[in-house]
């Protein structure tokens, strides 16, 4: 496929260079931008700040969005915060310290360039979503508050109590419909997207089931903007919602978008584990607890006593332990990690041992219950409703579980894919986030994506390129059609007797053990050939019951599955072809004798940019090399 | 081991907004007390498919009683049972073994059916989309710290904004007034500095559009409080009642 495109990063000094970047772009005339129009999908903090903000300025926008309402998109469900280098505390907070802890943070495997852009913009994001309405914490005078957030030894995360994803969200759907209102967005909602149209190699619009009366529609633009989340369900259960998916990138992928690192997963420390097999998802407890929590397991392996009978001598608190400097405020892989290795060699708590406590006893004795309460009570109360246990009185038992995925499709410093006119925003694209992604900057990332960046540059881009809009009986969007077409009838006319789901369950099994905490290329071959097996399986033995025609969530999810198949491969392979350990990307051949990761400057600094084989089943590796000026790649160091 | 229980499940099923419905039964023996009603919903509908028939369509997503997608009646209770839940977060070890569960569809005019526990609640973005906001363009915002908002008021404004759109409150209302719904975003954003300049005028128009969607008036009952799974007071109600006479008066 189409070899590596130029990834347009800034000339000289990188402070300021995306201001310089942004005032030589070309300009769009106010009277002519409704001859654009534009396609949006996705309603998440990225494409609904995308879709907002471009209609603010003129362009016709249609979004796209397979929820009933834009108001339920997954990033509503971030818990923790946002972060901003506001530089105005004396905690000594600053862009620089941003940027440096965000590139440090991905283990030196991001473009500087981006990441100092994301720090300069994170400010202006906070005014904006002040300026809409959302209702902050403050401090006693009336100014905002922040608080300290894994991993960050400076005070600049800025949160609604523990919904600020859902608060911000708000905000831009907020934002969203206003523009729906002024008649400047077209939203259709219940809509999946399943194939996108290109011709000539640029992308002119999408194919997607209308989730109700079952249609294929096209749909087309004059440049397309994917802001579809990332792809944390291929592992079945994961804390992200249970219909995210994959399916627009990966059919984006398939048409020569290049995909980029998709075995940079990050697996979140803290959650509530899973029991009975039957269990469909695990939730998100925000590590904001790892403030005030202390991450323990029983000193002796196999230990039956409940919490509440081991006595102090004999609980491990293994992350105070072995981090003195940063205790239980490591990073997610780092405590991810550890506590995996404690519960295979049987210190484990919990059912199947697959737990360890987080203990709020010592904060609540030294704040008091009502002041935990205040600050976590909204998260405590969903724990005791999942778990059924008091976390007031008994410690929380919490295990890691996929979260949030750094890798996606490849975007230049324009955030344009490899595919010409085809944009992709947030949590989908690879992103700042390098191998590993720092706590509350997703929500920072998929709003400057959304609010500042795009509108900046998806205008440049169609300021040179734009064409006229297809006709929808153009070839290129009847073959789209028909391909999608095939592969609905394909699911449906299989004969099998198994549901999705029971593919799907084995497809995450499968998954979290050769390609999740911990990776060896072994397992990773193993993981290969079993998940092509599994895959033939499926489209063999599957069930879906109904028809094309009419709701028929049994497809939905079919089709869903079918493209986290290929998606697994594409990460199985790209966690095979890195030999060395960065971020959250952890091979077991590749670590120090103290079992911390070693990286490979030498070999691997670079994105791996993934083209589909079309042809040939094998996908294609391009390495776009990393360098770094501003700041050196060290060896992190949390010890 | 946890424990184990039978559930009978009397089902709603209805196959689009022009077929006629009826209630099905079903009995679900030896599921697990931690599954959340879903996930028992889960397990009936992978019984349904392998034995051929079309399963459950119910709405959900995030599982965590966040995303506002699911909800249904429980025994003629919105959400079920458990005070401050959303129905995907109401597990199975809040009833006893063999407990009937009668599970129905939100039933209001502005909320059509679409299929089985499935309605469309697109009147609540409609609402949403009359005024629901703060006008302000990107680009357009002062620095966030320039408008001091107290931390009281900070809380209350927060807890106003919590409501997730569920559609529980008008579910549970005998007018299937969206009164809550209006008053929790009016009441959101009039706490606030930045909601004040639109204060009226978005207080008329989305109690204009309520009533153009087909929602009823607050019948007074109080049940969309006891319903709401963020607990969002009804007190807001009896203030939007006077924010409209304070709107009209300006």
């Amino acid at each position: 496929m189409s070899a590596l495109p130029d990834p347009q990063l800034p000339a000289g000094h990188l402070a300021d260079a995306w201001r310089r970047t942004r005032e030589g772009l070309p300009l769009i005339a106010p009277a002519r931008r409704g001859a654009f129009p534009l396609l949006v999908v996705g309603t998440g903090l990225a494409g609904a700040s995308a879709a907002a903000t471009l209609a603010e300025q003129g362009y016709p926008v249609t979004v796209l969005s397979f929820h009933d309402s834009p108001r339920r998109a997954h990033s509503v469900a971030a818990q923790g915060g946002i972060n901003a280098a506001r530089a105005l505390a004396p905690d000594g907070d600053s862009v620089n310290r941003l940027f440096a802890d965000t590139l440090r943070g991905g283990d030196f495997r991001a473009r500087e360039a981006g990441c100092r852009r994301l720090a300069e913009i994170s400010s202006a994001i906070i005014d904006q979503c002040v300026a809409q309405g959302v209702p902050f914490a403050r401090e006693y005078g009336g100014t905002l508050a922040t608080r300290s957030f894994g991993g960050a030894l400076v005070s600049r995360t800025f949160y609604a109590r523990g919904q600020t994803g859902q608060q911000l969200l708000y905000g831009a759907y907020q934002a969203l419909m206003r523009q729906v209102e002024a008649g400047r967005v077209r939203l259709l909602c219940r809509r999946d997207m399943l194939d996108l149209i290109t011709v000539d190699g640029v992308a002119r619009g999408v194919v997607c089931r209308d989730l109700l009366s079952g249609a294929l529609e096209v749909h087309l633009a004059q440049a397309v903007l994917l802001a579809t989340g990332g792809y944390s369900n291929v592992y079945f259960l994961s804390t992200n919602a249970l219909r995210s998916n994959a399916s627009a990138i990966w059919q984006a992928h398939r048409q020569g978008a290049l995909f980029a690192n998709p075995c940079f997963t990050q697996i979140h420390p803290t959650c509530i584990p899973s029991g009975d097999p039957h269990q469909s998802k695990l939730t998100l407890m925000s590590e904001s607890l790892r403030n005030d929590g202390r991450v323990w397991l029983p000193v002796r392996a196999g230990d039956e006593r409940p919490p509440g009978e081991i006595p102090e001598q004999e609980r491990d608190y293994f992350l105070e332990r072995q981090y003195p400097a940063y205790g239980n405020m490591v990073p997610r892989d780092v405590a991810s990690r550890r506590a995996r290795e404690l519960c295979l060699a049987g210190h484990g708590v919990g059912p199947g041992r697959q737990s360890v406590y987080l203990d709020l006893r010592d904060a609540i004795a030294r704040d008091g219950r009502d002041r935990i309460a205040a600050r976590y009570g909204n998260l405590l109360d969903m724990y005791e409703r999942i778990s059924g246990d008091d976390p007031y009185g008994t410690p929380l038992r919490i295990y890691p579980a996929p979260h949030y995925t750094m890798g996606g499709l490849w975007v230049d410093y324009r955030l344009m894919s490899s595919i010409p006119g085809l944009f992709v925003l947030g949590e989908a694209n690879f992103s700042e986030h390098g191998a590993n992604r720092l706590g509350a900057s997703a929500l920072m990332q998929g709003l400057a994506d959304g609010y500042f960046i795009a509108p900046a540059t998806v205008p440049a881009w169609l300021a040179g390129h734009g064409a006229p809009v297809l006709s929808p009986d153009h070839p290129a969007c009847r073959a789209a059609v028909a391909r999608v077409q095939a592969r609905i009838d394909g699911l449906l006319g299989s004969g099998g007797r198994t549901p999705v789901d029971a593919f799907h369950r084995r497809l995450g099994r499968l998954m979290i053990d050769s390609c999740g905490i911990s990776r060896q290329a072994s397992g990773l071959r193993d993981g290969l050939a079993a998940v092509a097996a599994l895959e033939q399986e499926f489209h063999a033995e599957v069930r879906v019951p109904g028809g094309a025609s009419g709701p028929n969530p049994e497809l939905e999810k079919a089709l869903r599955v079918a493209d986290f198949f290929g998606l697994a491969r594409l990460m199985l392979r790209d966690a095979l072809a890195r030999e060395e350990s960065c971020g959250a990307h952890f091979r077991e051949e590749h670590q120090t004798p103290e079992g911390e990761a070693r990286r490979d400057d030498e070999h691997f600094a670079h994105i791996a940019a993934w083209g589909h084989g079309r042809d040939t089943a094998e996908p294609i590796l391009h390495r776009e090399p990393l360098r770094f000026t501003e700041l050196q790649p060290t060896t992190r160091s949390y010890r | 081991m946890s424990r184990l229980l039978t559930l009978n499940l009397r089902i709603w099923r209805q196959d689009g907004p022009g077929a006629s419905g009826a209630f099905e039964s079903h009995r679900l023996e030896g599921v697990s007390a931690d599954l959340s009603l879903l996930e028992a919903l889960d397990v009936l509908n992978e019984r349904l498919i392998a034995a051929g028939e079309r399963p459950v369509h119910f709405d959900h997503d995030c599982r965590e009683g966040i995303c506002g997608s699911c909800g249904f009646l429980v025994n003629g209770q919105a959400h079920g049972p458990r005070p401050a839940t959303t129905v995907c977060q109401l597990y199975l070890r809040s009833f006893a073994d063999g407990t009937t569960l009668t599970l129905e569809p939100w039933r209001a005019r502005a909320f059509p059916l679409v299929q089985d526990l499935v309605v469309d609640r697109s009147a609540f973005d409609r609402l949403i989309a009359a005024g629901g906001y703060c006008s302000v363009n990107t680009g357009q915002a002062p620095d966030g710290n320039a408008l001091l908002v107290g931390q009281e008021q900070a809380a209350v404004a927060f807890a106003a904004a919590t409501c997730i759109g569920c559609g529980a409150c008008v579910a549970s209302c005998r007018n299937a007034s969206a009164s809550l719904f209006v008053g929790a975003k009016l009441a959101h954003l009039a706490q606030l500095p930045q909601g004040q300049p639109e204060r009226g005028r978005r207080t008329l128009a989305m109690h204009e559009r309520m009533v153009v969607e087909g929602f009823g008036s607050c019948s007074s009952n109080l049940e969309c409080e006891a319903a709401c799974p963020k607990e969002v007071s009804a007190d807001w109600i009896s203030w939007l009642q006077r924010e409209r006479r304070r709107a009209r008066q300006s």
